[in-house]
């Protein structure tokens, strides 16, 4: 993938996250903070299906954005083939397994498994 | 009859004119890669006026105390780009920096950053002038307004004011020198070879944008600038390579055409 299709993504998800994070922030001041960490209403988010889904694509846009910017950086810090194609696919692999133990949480809390 | 009254000197401006010279300490890095040689520095007493440049010193040097100094230098009037290095911390043409502009007793004179080194001052340019090769530094297009059929191509003022101040780019390397990206990525482009592309993408008459876009689009090409812009702040020649960064992202991100 060219590297500005690339930091195109890494731009949009810095976007879309701070829009997010902003709805998450705000849906805590809808109530007593310390109210809004009670085990039953942090559930309840979960099974409200519109949050859920927003805290999923938050979680990949999150995922995308720091683990395409630590690729970045590593990638100004030490230079060499065999080095650049390990962090490609070692951060391509971290997003994927961020992603998926993510999700895990979300549906397991949303069908009430705990 | 007007008469002009010529103002009379102060004591101290009359002792700069007929005084003797001001002293000051040049501190030269020296080393020898090559042979191993850590850098160390060598300290010598210059008689200055207020018009001597750094590289007048250090041919001071040269001529007086020790022949062996490597310096590369030539045009002495910032125009060849050669004579790039640390002065006083800060990168610098050595013809165009006045030591009494240093204000300072004390002038040390270093290789510039970001550059293997030679010998002494003397930096290896191979990459800077790799990178600018790279760039395809030259109008691109199938026509050419040197067969006897063609027409001269016109452009406006406005037109060549685009990239007229890219142009100025003598390769002294002191951007480079002063990226802080190009401190820890080798494979970076650099502020140099980056500004020199957008020169000629920015040309009205080149036809190889998209191939010089191909080439700085690479993950150690133009997105791993962070816009420190000390490469334009030590620039000698008032281009500003930090700005044609961000104009040139502006044709990969789809601001510009």
């Amino acid at each position: 993938m060219r590297e500005s299709i690339i930091m195109k993504i890494h731009y949009g998800t810095a976007l879309g996250a701070v829009a997010l994070v902003a709805v998450h922030i705000l849906m805590r001041m809808s109530q007593k903070f310390s109210d809004s960490l009670q085990y039953q209403n942090v559930i309840a988010n979960y099974h409200f299906l519109p949050y859920a889904l927003m805290l999923e694509v938050l979680l990949i846009l999150l995922s995308v954005h720091g683990f395409n910017g630590l690729r970045v950086i590593l990638l100004e810090l030490k230079q060499g083939s065999t080095y650049e194609k390990m962090i490609n696919y070692g951060s391509l692999a971290a997003m994927a397994i961020l992603i998926a133990y993510g999700s895990r949480t979300i549906l397991m809390a949303g069908m009430g498994v705990s | 009859m007007a008469v002009v009254a010529v103002p009379k000197p102060s004591e101290e401006s009359k002792t700069k004119i007929t005084g003797q010279p001001n002293t000051i300490t040049l501190r030269i890095s020296r080393s020898n890669p090559s042979e191993g040689q850590e850098a160390a520095f060598s300290e010598f007493q210059i008689p200055v006026q207020k018009w001597t440049t750094v590289l007048e010193a250090i041919l001071y040097v040269k001529q007086n105390f020790d022949h062996s100094v490597a310096v590369r230098y030539s045009c002495r009037q910032a125009s060849c780009g050669s004579c790039g290095m640390k002065i006083n911390g800060k990168p610098a043409l050595a013809c165009y920096t006045k030591i009494s502009e240093l204000n300072s007793n004390v002038v040390t004179v270093e290789p510039m950053n970001n550059f293997p080194i030679i010998r002494d001052l003397a930096v290896d340019f191979k990459q800077l002038i790799s990178n600018h090769k790279k760039m395809k530094p030259f109008i691109i297009r199938e026509d050419s307004e040197v067969t006897p059929e063609s027409k001269e191509f016109i452009q406006t003022p406005q037109d060549l004011e685009k990239y007229l101040q890219f142009s100025y780019c003598i390769k002294c390397g002191l951007c480079n020198s002063a990226c802080p990206t190009m401190a820890t990525d080798t494979s970076f482009i650099g502020p140099q070879g980056l500004a020199q592309a957008y020169r000629y993408v920015a040309d009205n008459r080149d036809k190889g944008k998209d191939e010089r876009l191909k080439i700085v689009d690479d993950s150690h090409g133009i997105w791993r600038c962070h816009f420190a812009g000390s490469c334009s702040q030590v620039c000698p020649k008032g281009v500003d390579p930090a700005m044609a960064i961000q104009l040139l992202r502006g044709y990969l991100l789809g601001f510009r055409k």
